[in-house]
């Protein structure tokens, strides 16, 4: 059975979530930086995985933003 | 003819819309623009939430770039050999600038000896300006933020620049230089 919140308990998991999508944000803009700077110096081993992590924050992002509204509605 | 006032629907809801109907029956704006503080202090955070979403989306658009670009760059293969100049046309200590391998790669040329020539990708690695050579110091300048440059090697030795700058190959046949490589060096 899915729980339903009342407003307050709301707006403290919102601010929960955002606070951990704030944070894989700002992984990616290090991990988009670190790799602009290994690519301009010629190093390609960490190209593609740093592209795999940023996807996979990217995709917990995402994820958690749908986890809002779904629970916006009940 | 007898109206009744609206009442709230849940405990949470402070206003009451005009219609009476509960919120979930509302149209879409009058929950995006709440009339509540603590429904209003929600939405800004979900909507925050949803924009950095959005930033997050960007940031892999620009990784995805990047893995793109470097399999553009491996594919390319071995880079075109260019007739740059004729070697007693620069004095030694003397300079200049040519573009290699693409038109817009602006390169320049140092003869630091009687039979020893330095090329260099001219843009600094800091920021991208043009790179000046000061011989007479042994070094390359970056006038834009006083970057500074090993004249014999391209490293950084000075100022904001971390990375080396791209070295130009050349090669001397029969008296005339010629660019062969590029070396993309960390």
């Amino acid at each position: 059975m899915k729980r339903s919140f009342s407003r307050q308990q709301k707006t403290t998991i919102v601010f929960g979530i955002l606070s951990i999508v704030l944070t894989l944000v700002v992984l990616q803009l290090w991990l988009l930086t670190a790799t602009m700077n290994a690519y301009l110096a010629g190093q390609q081993d960490v190209i593609v995985p740093a592209a795999l992590a940023s996807v996979v924050c990217f995709a917990l992002n995402l994820g958690l933003l749908v986890y809002v509204y779904r629970m916006e509605r009940r | 003819m007898t109206t009744t006032a609206p009442t709230r629907t849940t405990p949470d809801q402070l206003s009451v819309p005009p219609d009476g109907r509960p919120y979930h029956d509302q149209p879409q704006w009058r929950n995006d623009f709440p009339i509540d503080w603590p429904q209003d202090e929600f939405v800004a955070r979900r909507d925050f939430t949803k924009f950095l979403v959005l930033t997050s989306f960007a940031f892999v658009v620009g990784q995805v770039w990047i893995v793109l670009e470097n399999f553009a760059r491996r594919r390319r293969g071995r880079l075109p050999v260019r007739h740059i100049a004729r070697e007693g046309s620069i004095p030694v200590g003397g300079a200049f600038v040519f573009s290699y391998p693409e038109a817009h790669d602006t390169c320049i040329a140092v003869r630091t000896g009687e039979r020893t020539w330095v090329a260099y990708n001219q843009k600094c690695t800091h920021l991208a300006c043009a790179v000046v050579p000061e011989v007479a110091k042994g070094s390359l300048h970056c006038p834009c933020h006083n970057g500074w440059f090993d004249l014999q090697t391209g490293t950084p030795t000075a100022g904001p620049p971390r990375r080396p700058l791209e070295r130009i190959v050349l090669e001397i046949r029969e008296g005339d230089i010629y660019a062969v490589d590029r070396e993309i060096r960390a």
